[in-house]
C-alpha cells in the first residue's frame, strides 16, 4: 500500500526542517538588504506582507523556540535585569532578552525589524511588546486594531475599519519597499492559504476517529508552524499535503501517538514549552489523547468553516483577525470548547492555566466552574508556565494529573464501562 | 443628617473616607431608595467609560474600582487566580457578596487582558447585572479611528436605550457632555491647586475627594468641588520642606489611601498623579460639534489624557511623560504600580528611562489592594526623599 510507505514522523520532522530552514533565510535577511516584518502569530496578516516580499519573524516563535531548546530562563533574566517584572508575560521578556543578548538565540541571528506589524486580535501585552521594539530599533510600528469578538455576529462597522487600517497599511509598505500592493499576487498567495487550511483542518477533523490517529494538542502544535508561518507558500500547501499522508497512513496502519488510547480530553492553553516532553509524558502514562485544543487555534480558527478568501482578499484578512481564538471573550471561548468536547467525543477537559499570559488565564478558573457545574464535564485545573521554567513543579502537576484520571477511572468501572 | 454640601472640609473629608471603606456602596443603596426603578445605575470598572451616555439616560454612572482593603476575598479567590492583580478579584467579590446589587449595569473597556476576560465572568455570574464590553480604538493614527469609535459609542447608546426602554436625544447628550465637561474643569483646578500649593491640599485628601465623585451625581460633586476651593482659600497653611514628587502607575487599581499619606507623611509633595484617571480623561473640554456621539468619539481618539492602557500612535506616551515632568516640576518620580498589572509594569521600563533621560531620580514598588502595612514603604521613601533633599543642597 502506498500509505504504509510514508514516514511516521513526516509531520514533526518535516516542520522542524522547514522552520530550521526559514531562520536560516531570516539570519542573512538584513545583510542582503531585504525587508523584514515582525508580526504576531495571533490573527496575522502575513499574505499582506508576502505581496510585498517582506520576511516575517514572530517573536512569539522565537520565545517559544527558545522555551523548548531550553535557554528561556536566561533570555527571561536578561530581560528583569532591564527592569521588567517577574509578573509579565514571559514570552515578551524572552524576546527583549534576545534582543540584548545581540540578537541571538539557539536559531542562530534574528534579523532586525524594518517594519513592525501589530495585529492586536490577541492580548493587550502584543501593544507593549512592540512598543518597547519600536523604540529600540526606532522603527515604524503599524497597529493593526482588530475589534474584540463578543459574540457569532460580524460588525459592518469592525469591518470596515479593519479594511481602513489595511489600506494604510499598504500604502505603508509602499512605502518601506518601494513596491507597487498587487491584488493578483495576494490572491495567488490566499489560494494557497486557502490549499493549507483545507488539509489542515482534515488533519483536525482526524481526531474524531476512536481511537485518535492524532494528538491535537501535543502534535498539533507543532503541525501548526507552517499554517502560522509560511502560510501562502508552496512549502506550505506541500507540507500539509505530506503530513495529511501521515495522518492517513497512520489510520490505515492503525497507529496512534498513543498506542492504548483510554482517555480522550480537550486542552485548554497553552503547553509549557521549557517542560513540553515531561507534560506530555504526565499525560501519556494515563493513555490520555488530546482530540481537541484551543492553543492550536490562536492564530486561526478554520475548522468551523473559514477560510481565506482570494476573490475578497482584504475582507477575508479582516474576517481573519477577528476570528482567532485570542480574540475571542469567555463566552465564545466557552462554546468552542464546549463543541470541541461533544464533536469529538471526549471524556474531560483540562485546563492548562499559564501565569505569564493573562489573556487565556484570566477567566480559566471561571470557565471551569461552567464546566463542571453546568455542563457536567469533567474538568482538570493545572498551572505553570508557557515560557518560564521557573513555574513548573512536575511533582505538583503529576499529583494533580494522577488523581484526575485515577478518579476518572474508577468512575468507568463503577459505572461498568471497564476501560 | 448633614448632606455633603454643608459639611465643613474635614467632615467631608472622613465622610469621603467612610464611603471608600464601606464595601456596601451605600451611596448607591441610598440612591436607589430614593429613586427605585426610576433611574438605573450604571457602573463602569476602570479606567474609563463613558458615563456621558449613560448619564443621558438618566442613569447614575458610577465607577467601581474594587473593594480596596475592607473587603474579605472569600468567593473570588475560585474564580480568578492569584497572579491576577487583586481590583479584578475585590471587584468580583463585591458582586458575589451582593454589594452590587444596586447596580443595573456594568461596563468594561479593552483596558488590559484581565478587564476584557472579567467583563466575561461579570457576564456569567451576574445574569441580573447587563455587562457591557467596549472595544476603543488602539489605532489612533487611523483616519477610521473616530468612525469605528462613534459606531462602538452608538451601539452603546442603543444598549443603553433598551435599557431604559426610551430614546436618547442628541441634546440629551450633549447636555450631558456639558456637565462632565465642568465636573472635569473643577477636577483639573483641583489639580492645579495641588500643584501650584501643594500645602494647602494634601493628595491624600485630594484623593479621597477624587474617589467619592464617583460615586455620586456629577453635579453634586461639582459643586462640592468648588465650595471646597473657597474654604481651602482661608485654610492656614506653611509650606514645608518637602521634595515635588509625581506618582504613577496607579491608573486602575487604587492603592490604599494609608499607602498615600505615609508617602506624603515620608516627605513628598505628590504634586500630579494617575489615580483614578477616567474621571479626569481629558484635560481640556471635550468639544461639542454637531453630533455629540461623535464628538466623544473625536476627543476619545484625538485629546484624551494619556496613560498605560492604550497606544498613542505617533505620539508616544515617552513624550508626554517627559512633559509631565518638565511641566510639574518634579524632584522625584514613585514609579506605583498595582501588583501584577502589566500595563503598568511593561510602562515602568519605558519610562524610568525618560525620567533617568530628564536626570530625575525615581523609585518604584508595587502595592496591593489589601497591604496593610507601610512602615517599610514609608523608610524607603523617607530614605529617598533625604537622598534627593541632600543632592540638592
Ligand atoms: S500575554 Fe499571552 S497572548 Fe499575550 S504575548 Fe504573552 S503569551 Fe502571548
Ligand atoms: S490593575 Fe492593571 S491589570 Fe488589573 S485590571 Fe487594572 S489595568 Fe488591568
Amino acid at each position: 500500500m502506498p500509505q504504509a510507505q510514508v514516514p511516521m514522523n513526516t509531520g514533526r520532522d518535516l516542520q522542524k526542517e522547514m522552520l530550521q530552514n526559514w531562520y536560516g533565510q531570516l539570519s542573512q535577511a538584513n545583510e542582503k538588504g531585504e525587508k523584514v516584518a515582525y508580526l504576531f502569530i495571533s490573527g496575522n496578516i502575513m499574505e499582506l506582507l508576502k505581496v510585498f516580499d517582506f520576511h516575517v519573524v514572530f517573536p512569539e516563535v522565537n520565545a517559544l523556540q527558545c522555551g523548548i531548546k531550553r535557554t528561556a530562563g536566561d533570555m527571561i533574566l536578561k530581560a528583569e535585569d532591564l527592569g521588567y517584572s517577574s509578573d509579565v508575560c514571559g514570552y515578551v521578556k524572552n524576546d527583549i532578552g534576545l534582543v540584548a543578548n545581540d540578537m541571538t538565540g539557539p536559531f542562530g541571528k534574528m534579523a532586525k525589524p524594518d517594519l513592525l506589524v501589530c495585529t492586536y486580535s490577541g492580548c493587550n501585552t502584543y501593544i507593549k511588546w512592540f512598543e518597547a521594539l519600536a523604540a529600540h530599533f526606532n522603527c515604524p510600528l503599524y497597529m493593526f486594531d482588530v475589534p474584540f469578538s463578543r459574540g457569532p455576529e460580524t460588525h459592518a462597522a469592525d469591518i470596515r475599519y479593519m479594511l481602513s487600517e489595511l489600506k494604510e497599511l499598504i500604502a505603508l509598505c509602499e512605502k518601506i519597499t518601494g513596491k507597487k500592493y498587487d491584488e493578483d499576487k495576494l490572491k495567488d498567495i490566499l489560494r494557497r492559504s486557502r490549499e493549507a487550511e483545507d488539509l489542515w483542518v482534515d488533519i483536525l477533523h482526524s481526531a474524531k476517529r476512536t481511537p485518535s490517529p492524532f494528538d491535537a494538542f501535543f502534535e498539533a502544535v507543532f503541525f501548526m508552524a507552517p499554517i502560522y508561518v509560511l502560510r501562502g507558500s508552496q512549502d506550505c500547501v506541500d507540507y500539509y499535503r505530506a503530513a495529511k499522508a501521515e495522518i492517513d497512513a497512520r489510520v490505515v496502519s492503525g497507529t496512534c501517538p498513543i498506542p492504548e488510547e483510554k482517555f480522550r480530553v480537550v486542552m485548554e492553553g497553552p503547553p509549557p514549552w521549557p517542560h513540553f516532553r515531561t507534560f506530555w509524558e504526565l499525560f501519556k502514562t494515563w493513555g490520555v489523547v488530546c482530540v481537541g485544543s484551543s492553543y492550536s487555534k490562536v492564530g486561526g480558527i478554520w475548522d468551523f468553516g473559514f477560510r481565506h478568501d482570494p476573490e475578497r482578499p482584504l475582507e477575508s484578512l479582516a474576517e481573519y483577525s477577528l476570528e482567532c481564538y485570542t480574540n475571542y471573550n469567555l463566552g465564545r471561548r466557552v462554546e468552542m470548547l464546549n463543541r470541541y468536547m461533544k464533536e469529538y467525543n471526549a471524556d474531560a477537559l483540562v485546563i492548562h492555566s499559564v501565569k505569564s499570559c493573562r489573556a487565556f488565564s484570566m477567566g480559566q478558573a471561571d470557565m471551569r466552574e461552567v464546566f463542571i457545574h453546568d455542563l457536567q464535564v469533567p474538568t482538570l485545573f493545572i498551572e505553570s508556565d508557557l515560557a518560564d521554567p521557573r513555574y513548573f513543579s512536575k511533582a505538583q502537576l503529576k499529583n494533580r494529573i494522577d488523581a484526575f484520571f485515577e478518579s476518572l477511572e474508577h468512575h468507568r468501572i463503577v459505572a461498568g464501562q471497564t476501560a | 443628617m448633614k448632606t455633603q454640601p454643608d459639611m465643613k472640609f474635614e467632615e467631608r473629608i472622613a465622610w469621603c473616607k467612610e464611603q471608600l471603606e464601606d464595601p456596601t456602596l451605600p451611596t448607591l443603596r441610598e440612591f436607589k431608595g430614593r429613586n427605585g426603578t426610576r433611574a438605573p445605575i450604571v457602573g463602569n470598572f476602570p479606567v474609563w467609560a463613558p458615563q456621558e451616555i449613560a448619564h443621558a439616560a438618566g442613569a447614575l454612572p458610577v465607577t467601581i474600582a474594587g473593594g480596596g482593603s475592607s473587603v474579605e476575598i472569600d468567593h473570588a479567590d475560585s474564580r480568578v487566580q492569584s497572579f491576577v492583580c487583586s481590583i479584578s478579584r475585590s471587584t468580583l467579590e463585591l458582586g458575589l457578596r451582593g454589594y452590587l446589587d444596586p447596580i443595573d449595569a456594568m461596563v468594561f473597556t479593552s483596558i488590559c487582558d484581565v478587564a476584557r476576560n472579567l467583563g466575561g465572568v461579570f457576564k456569567r455570574n451576574f445574569p441580573k447585572i447587563q455587562t457591557f464590553y467596549l472595544h476603543c480604538p488602539q489605532n489612533v493614527a487611523s483616519p477610521a479611528a473616530v468612525d469605528y469609535f462613534a459606531t462602538e459609542l452608538r451601539r452603546f447608546r442603543r444598549a443603553m436605550e433598551d435599557f431604559i426602554g426610551d430614546g436618547i436625544t442628541d441634546a440629551a447628550i450633549a447636555r450631558s457632555v456639558g456637565v462632565f465637561n465642568e465636573h472635569r474643569s473643577a477636577l483639573a483646578d483641583l489639580y492645579t491647586l495641588r500643584r501650584e500649593h501643594p500645602e494647602k491640599i494634601s493628595a491624600t485628601e485630594s484623593y479621597l475627594l477624587l474617589r467619592a465623585s464617583q460615586l455620586m451625581p456629577r453635579e453634586e460633586h461639582t459643586a462640592i468641588l468648588r465650595s471646597t476651593f473657597a474654604e481651602l482659600e482661608a485654610r492656614p497653611t506653611r509650606r514645608r520642606d518637602k521634595i515635588r514628587v509625581l506618582i504613577e502607575g496607579s491608573f486602575c487599581e487604587q492603592p490604599p489611601w494609608e499607602l498615600i499619606e505615609s508617602m506624603e507623611d515620608a516627605g513628598c509633595y505628590i504634586v500630579d498623579d494617575d489615580f483614578l484617571l477616567g474621571p479626569r480623561w481629558y484635560d481640556t473640554p471635550v468639544k461639542l460639534g454637531e453630533d455629540p456621539i461623535r464628538s466623544m468619539a473625536e476627543a476619545y481618539v484625538r485629546y484624551s489624557v494619556t496613560s498605560s492602557i492604550r497606544h498613542y500612535g505617533d505620539r508616544p506616551r515617552a513624550d508626554h511623560f517627559a512633559h509631565k515632568l518638565k511641566a510639574n516640576q518634579v524632584d522625584g518620580v514613585i514609579f506605583c504600580a498595582a501588583k501584577f498589572c502589566e500595563p503598568a509594569l511593561y510602562d515602568y521600563v519605558l519610562l524610568k528611562d525618560i525620567a533617568d533621560q530628564a536626570g530625575i531620580p525615581h523609585l518604584s514598588f508595587e502595592f496591593e489592594e489589601k497591604m496593610g502595612v507601610f512602615e517599610t514603604l514609608r523608610t524607603q521613601v523617607e530614605t529617598f526623599v533625604e537622598s534627593i533633599l541632600l543632592f540638592a543642597d
